[in-house]
């Protein structure tokens, strides 16, 4: 069966790419980012979870050679 | 307290709805009898079964209910996750396991049909059927209305679309689909609430600034400065914290009864168990379970206390809505954190989480209901098996499928009943959730001890059962004015808690269960002889080999590392 991993890693990925360039677009944006103490969250989350799903696309690809 | 989302939010939410529908469509191509459909065929690797595992039980309702009793009780709620399932779960992996995963049940119900007999075996699957679909109507229901007041949607269509979603993965891929979606979604209910507990205890100052902002509130309602940061200090006595609970009540109630009922006899979560590749897989599921849930507590019931302490400081600007009576309805815990600290984009993805924890809670109600129906019930009563292995596969299936739509029908029927008749349906839940301390006891004794008969066990889970309800009826929380909290006979004895008398009931069920169950096996004679009964009972059952891996692959090194873990945050918020 397929391995989990993959629309995993993809899901996050595209997750990822999205949110980033959305919390870059709006990196001008002060008065948005009050809420969440001043922080650029959407930076800060979009690079983890596409961080997430590359080494989950990574997991399954080094399985599939082995 | 509208929230209003972003074209950015809705953005997410419609790539996760395409993910998960297409993971079932994906695996449609699979499933090409009953055993793929209902039970995974049998394949799922140990780590894949152990989240689904988890996440089947990170319910909506678990979410938001245990956000709201960290605002209520504080840190004492992790209760439930620590002591209410840790050791539960490692005595399921290391001692039941094998029994249930060797026994080639297909379900709890039939696990007692093989250890006992037909009549424990239709009980069982007939209280167990109507439980599912009660817990997904009335979880669906606490979704749709959070929706429409929080977010704006209708009620009707948030119902029938998430509904539908859930329906579309699990009719295309079965079991398979619905864990695989259930892994899926525990990654998104992490990283979805995960910013929200950074920026909230960023806020309040760190941990110790949460301890400073809490103290004065537990002073102000009469505790120990400490009663919400701590979780055993102040059990002694159960006027000493908000829970109303002593150590012997925790102990005993929640980290005996309920939890060894919850997690060792429920076939929602243990079916995840199941379908795991080989006996050794299947016993390190809820081991591997065990470690993400020690720490979900300080993903949801954490951003709980801290609402706590925003709630009672007016420079946060941190509201909840308010009943009737003016109390805060803490059920809006998180949905209102989300709104206090998520901008556009994060929000979504908060959002996304609590739908996934949804459909998680969902999907498992969904796909343990129509393995019930189609193996204890259909196949049991309507069409017994003809012995042609295919095509009482391809039967099965249909059969299989058919299920799967009437429950999810059935689901919203009894949402749309929940939310004309609240009270009623609260009375019921409350009422099947009573089958499982009596339930545990029977496959308890069943498992070790190989005298126990099944008109014994018959007897001790319907005597158990009533004996519960007869409790239920008989007592009631102090203050509680409908009769859906019990009392409903009359009242002979008034807790001071509901919690109390929740555990009291289960304690009441379990006891009574296993003396019945030990005093008629006595005067009964045991009809299974002892070839029929290996497999299934201890002491007549080969000891497992331990497979050839390192000790931290073997399930009793994982036992082990889990149950250091567990010990360790115990003593770091004693």
């Amino acid at each position: 069966m397929v391995d989990i991993r993959i629309p995993i890693g993809l899901m996050f990925s595209i997750f990822g790419v999205i949110v980033t360039g959305y919390g870059l677009f709006t990196i001008s944006d002060s008065e948005m980012y009050v809420k969440s103490l001043g922080t650029n969250v959407n930076i800060i989350m979009g690079l983890i979870m596409l961080a997430f799903g590359l080494v989950m696309l990574y997991l399954a690809k080094r399985k599939k050679k082995a | 307290m509208r929230l209003e989302l972003s074209l950015i939010d809705y953005l997410i939410m419609i790539i996760y709805f395409v993910f998960v529908i297409g993971i079932g469509w994906f695996l449609k191509k699979y499933m090409k009898n009953a055993n793929a459909f209902l039970e995974a065929g049998r394949s799922m690797p140990a780590w894949v079964a152990g989240l689904a595992f988890i996440s089947t039980n990170l319910g909506a309702l678990e979410v938001m209910g245990m956000s709201g009793s960290g605002m209520k009780y504080g840190m004492l709620t992790a209760h439930f996750f620590w002591v209410g399932a840790i050791p539960a779960m490692i005595f399921l992996a290391i001692f039941m396991m094998p029994f249930y995963y060797g026994s080639k049940a297909r379900s709890v119900p039939e696990f007692l049909k093989l250890r006992y007999d037909e009549k424990t075996r239709a009980l069982n699957a007939f209280l167990f059927a109507t439980m599912t679909i009660l817990a997904s109507g009335i979880s669906m229901y606490a979704l749709a209305i959070l929706m429409e007041n929080v977010l704006g949607w209708d009620f009707n269509m948030s119902l029938w679309i998430s509904a539908l979603i859930v329906l579309c993965y699990t009719y295309l891929g079965g079991l398979s689909s619905a864990i695989y979606n259930e892994v899926l979604q525990f990654f998104i209910i992490v990283i979805g609430l995960l910013p929200l507990v950074v920026l909230s205890l960023q806020d309040i100052g760190g941990w110790s600034g949460l301890k400073d902002s809490l103290a004065t509130i537990a002073t102000a309602k009469g505790y120990a400065p400490d009663v919400y940061t701590t979780t055993w200090k102040h059990a002694g006595d159960a006027v000493a914290n908000p829970m109303g609970t002593a150590w012997y009540g925790i102990l005993f109630g929640l980290g005996f009864v309920l939890s060894f009922g919850y997690w060792c006899t429920n076939f929602l979560i243990v079916q995840r168990a199941f379908a795991a590749e080989n006996v050794n897989a299947a016993r390190k599921v809820p081991l591997i379970g065990a470690i993400p849930k020690m720490f979900i507590p300080f993903l949801i019931i954490v951003p709980g206390v801290i609402a706590l302490a925003l709630f009672n400081d007016p420079s946060k600007h941190f509201t909840l809505p308010l009943d009737a009576s003016g109390n805060p309805i803490y059920d809006y815990t998180i949905i209102m954190l989300l709104k206090q600290y998520l901008p556009a984009g994060v929000l979504g993805l908060g959002i996304t989480a609590l739908l996934a924890s949804f459909m998680s809670g969902m999907a498992g109600n969904v796909s343990a209901f129509n393995t019930v129906w189609t193996y204890d019930i259909y196949g049991s009563y309507i069409r017994k098996p003809t012995g042609n292995e295919e095509a009482d596969g391809k039967h099965y299936l249909h059969v299989g499928r058919i299920a799967t739509v009437a429950g999810v029908l059935l689901s919203i029927a009894a949402a749309y009943i929940a939310s004309k008749f609240g009270n009623i349906m609260d009375f019921l839940q409350t009422i099947f959730s009573m089958i499982n301390a009596p339930l545990f006891a029977v496959i308890f004794l069943g498992m070790f001890w190989k005298r126990t008969t099944g008109h014994a066990a018959f007897s001790g889970l319907l005597i158990g059962f009533l004996s519960a309800l007869l409790h239920h009826g008989l007592t009631a929380p102090a203050g509680a004015t409908t009769m859906v909290k019990g009392g409903w006979i009359t009242i002979l004895h008034t807790y001071p808690v509901e919690m109390a008398q929740n555990f009291w009931t289960a304690i009441i069920a379990c006891s009574i269960a296993t003396i019945v169950t030990v005093a008629i096996t006595l005067v009964t004679k045991q009809k299974r002889t002892e070839a029929e009964l290996k497999g299934l009972v201890y002491s007549l059952t080969p000891k497992l080999e331990e497979e050839d891996v390192p000790w931290y692959q073997r399930p009793s090194g994982l036992a082990v590392i889990v149950g250091v873990i567990f010990v360790i945050l115990t003593i770091m918020f004693w």
